[in-house]
């Protein structure tokens, strides 16, 4: 892919996100107290309430994108090379399939009462 | 001088002083990047114990619902509303805005695209990450 369009996806996956994480921070502190919207209950609540569910899937895709996107510009300002450059961006793709289906496996299983 | 002495691999990208306000919001871009995919990958093991019972997820809040966690998520909050920000300023510089028009060089060749308007966004930026810190903290310890 040309890098003008992984770079396009990146702004447009930061800003995706900015809106969502606003979204996600401010159910937190504005429907109950902090440390309440922590407890157990409330927390599995938010899990099986299917649209919540599925912003925090959006939420993991686009951040897990942006941040190992981000990850591999930082190593290929750092150093270059074919074979460098071709390990840091198969390494941080294989990261982020690993951290979006680790944290869609929580997303499911708690989606589903499965705890 | 070689060529690889010449080379500072890390040290010279962690340098904020040499090149002014810009390469310091260069550094902090990348330094708050990092730690908030480390928060990131953190987060997401952190809510995984969920599945495992509530016996499990209390546990998980014990070890992160303390004074130092509470410090630790005021900083992951000044770092996310920083790189936002900063963020912002540059895509905004990618295309365009607020970066002065081509011109030919001439003397004092003052470079168009290290503008004012730039200096002041991340000014602001570090400013809004501040303010945002200390909302932060009065909600995580005014409970």
């Amino acid at each position: 892919m040309r890098e003008s369009t992984i770079m396009k996806i990146h702004y447009a996956t930061a800003l995706a996100a900015v809106v969502l994480v606003a979204v996600h921070v401010l159910l937190r502190i504005t429907m109950m107290s902090f440390t309440d919207s922590l407890q157990y209950e409330h927390v599995l609540a938010n899990y099986k309430y299917i649209p919540y569910a599925a912003m925090l899937e959006v939420i993991l895709i686009l951040l897990s994108v942006h941040g190992f996107n981000g990850l591999r510009v930082i190593l290929l300002e750092l150093k270059q090379g074919k074979s460098y450059e071709k390990a840091v961006s198969y390494g941080c793709v294989a990261a982020m399939i690993g951290l979006v289906a680790y944290g869609s496996r929580t997303i499911l299983l708690a989606s589903m009462g499965v705890t | 001088m070689k060529r690889s002495e010449n080379r500072e691999g890390i040290k010279g990208m962690a340098n904020p002083g040499r090149y002014g306000i810009e390469r310091f919001a260069y550094w902090l871009m990348r330094i708050t990047g990092l730690g908030l995919l480390a928060y990131l990958i953190g987060h997401v093991y952190e809510t995984s114990n969920i599945v495992n019972g509530k016996s499990a997820w209390e546990n998980m809040l014990s070890l992160t619902q303390t004074t130092e966690g509470h410090v630790f998520l005021t900083l992951v909050i000044g770092m996310c509303v920083f790189h936002t920000a900063n963020g912002i300023r540059v895509m905004l510089g990618h295309g365009g805005y607020g970066i002065g028009k081509p011109a030919r060089p001439d003397y004092p060749y003052t470079p168009a695209s290290q503008s004012n308007i730039h200096k002041l966004c991340i000014y602001a930026s570090i400013g809004v990450a501040a303010l945002a810190m200390m909302y932060g903290l009065s909600v995580l310890f005014g409970e």
